[in-house]
């Protein structure tokens, strides 16, 4: 039940997009039009899933204070979460370096269409900021945090397909010219985010 | 001389880099509820910037081209843990308040925009100014967007009360709205709509 609450929570109330502008310049450039969105949030789902486990198993047994007491009781009390930007970056990148290569050798068509979006997500603020806030909440065990994940990757994802199918029919409207284009996605990013906010305080 | 002039005042008003180039806007307006959280952000960026455009552009002529984003992420990260840990140390409870915006620094595009645009052509020098000007064309927006939230929002500009109580007595109330993040979007897209409405040339077709 509490995998549940947490799931709906991380699409919904604690949205990327409209609770916290994570994953903000991606989502703005690609989402003209719906096919390309929904490539790009797809693939946003699929990074997050598999590198914050990851980053969770690092952070656990590594950054932590008191993480490396597993080796012995003499590394009990070091403290390396100094370093952790420097690690969940390194990690993001080189996995979305593997996952690049792997669905490249292993499913060519999901790689022809994700393709271009995969290297750029490595500097999606989304990734990152999913990996910190899972280290900043502290989630109590693996299946948490991969809730949370894939949670927030569903969030991210109806998202960029809502804007960009907003988008699509927007560009048929007149819109004053000093608001077209960048202006006036902001202002509807700005309304869906109110109409979002409908789901505070779910509680399941 | 001119050319420096030029370098420092293009990024903050004629090449903005959020309302013009539209980089950067991820960890820009979760810290612009109160001034002064988005106050230190904005010094924050301002120094990451500067500093890894400035090293970066040092380091120029021995990167291999084909890992270079390697190397500047790591120079970035270098620099956003740095700022990080001179917050824990002498401004704890702002460090906690910008949370994980501090570390999303490192994938705010303005920092590898600016690396790949300029340092890596550029002379250490101007490489430092076309970093801090980004980074204070940013911190500008920043503050602004802040300075209407806190202001509407709360009634407060830096924790202070700038709202009369006479005011609150005859029946005004703040605008809880502006607290809410959606508000920020809206304001950023009214800044860029009298921007662009001054600016013709900006507008798109």
């Amino acid at each position: 039940m509490e995998y549940l609450s947490l799931f709906v929570k991380s699409i919904f109330v604690d949205n990327m997009i409209f609770a916290y502008f994570l994953g903000m310049c991606s989502y703005l450039a690609v989402s003209k039009n719906v096919k390309t969105a929904t490539g790009l949030g797809v693939a946003v789902i699929f990074v997050l899933l598999v590198t914050l486990p990851i980053n969770y198993l690092l952070n656990k047994y590594m950054l932590q204070p008191g993480a490396l007491s597993w080796i012995g009781e003499q590394y009990a009390e070091i403290d390396l979460s100094f370093l952790s930007f420097i690690v969940f970056i390194a990690v993001i990148a080189a996995i979305v370096q593997i996952v690049e290569m792997v669905v490249e050798k292993f499913a060519p068509a999901l790689y022809s269409s994700l393709g271009i979006f995969l290297p750029l997500i490595a500097v999606n603020c989304a990734i990152l900021g999913g990996s910190l806030f899972m280290q900043e909440r502290d989630y109590a065990n693996l299946g948490e945090a991969t809730v949370y994940a894939l949670g927030s990757g569903i969030g991210w994802f109806l998202a960029i397909v809502a804007l960009a199918a907003i988008r699509e029919k927007m560009a048929y409207s007149h819109v004053p010219a000093p608001l077209k284009g960048l202006g006036i996605t902001f202002i509807t990013v700005g309304l869906m985010g109110i109409a979002f906010m409908t789901f505070m305080g779910i509680q399941l | 001389m001119k050319d420096w002039k030029e370098t420092l005042l293009n990024p903050i008003f004629k090449g903005n880099p959020i309302t013009v180039l539209v980089l950067g806007i991820c960890s820009s307006l979760a810290v612009t509820v109160q001034l002064k959280g988005a106050f230190v952000m904005a010094l924050s960026v301002i120094v990451v910037t500067g500093l890894s455009s400035f090293v970066v552009s040092l380091m120029r002529n021995s990167i291999p081209n084909r890992i270079r984003i390697i190397v500047q992420l790591v120079v970035v990260a270098l620099m956003v843990i740095l700022v990080d840990q001179v917050l824990k140390a002498y401004a704890y409870s702002i460090s906690k308040t910008l949370s994980v915006y501090i570390g999303l620094i490192i994938t705010n595009c303005i920092v590898m925009g600016r690396i790949e645009a300029y340092a890596l052509g550029n002379k250490p020098l101007p490489s430092l100014l076309d970093g801090l000007a980004n980074g204070a064309g940013y911190g500008l927006i920043l503050v602004v967007v802040a300075f209407f939230r806190e202001l509407l929002g709360s009634g407060t500009l830096f924790g202070f009360r700038i709202i009369p109580e006479s005011f609150y007595g005859a029946g005004y109330m703040n605008n809880g709205l502006m607290i809410l993040p959606p508000m920020a979007l809206i304001l950023l897209g009214c800044i860029i709509w009298i921007q662009r409405a001054i600016q013709k040339d900006l507008q798109e077709k």
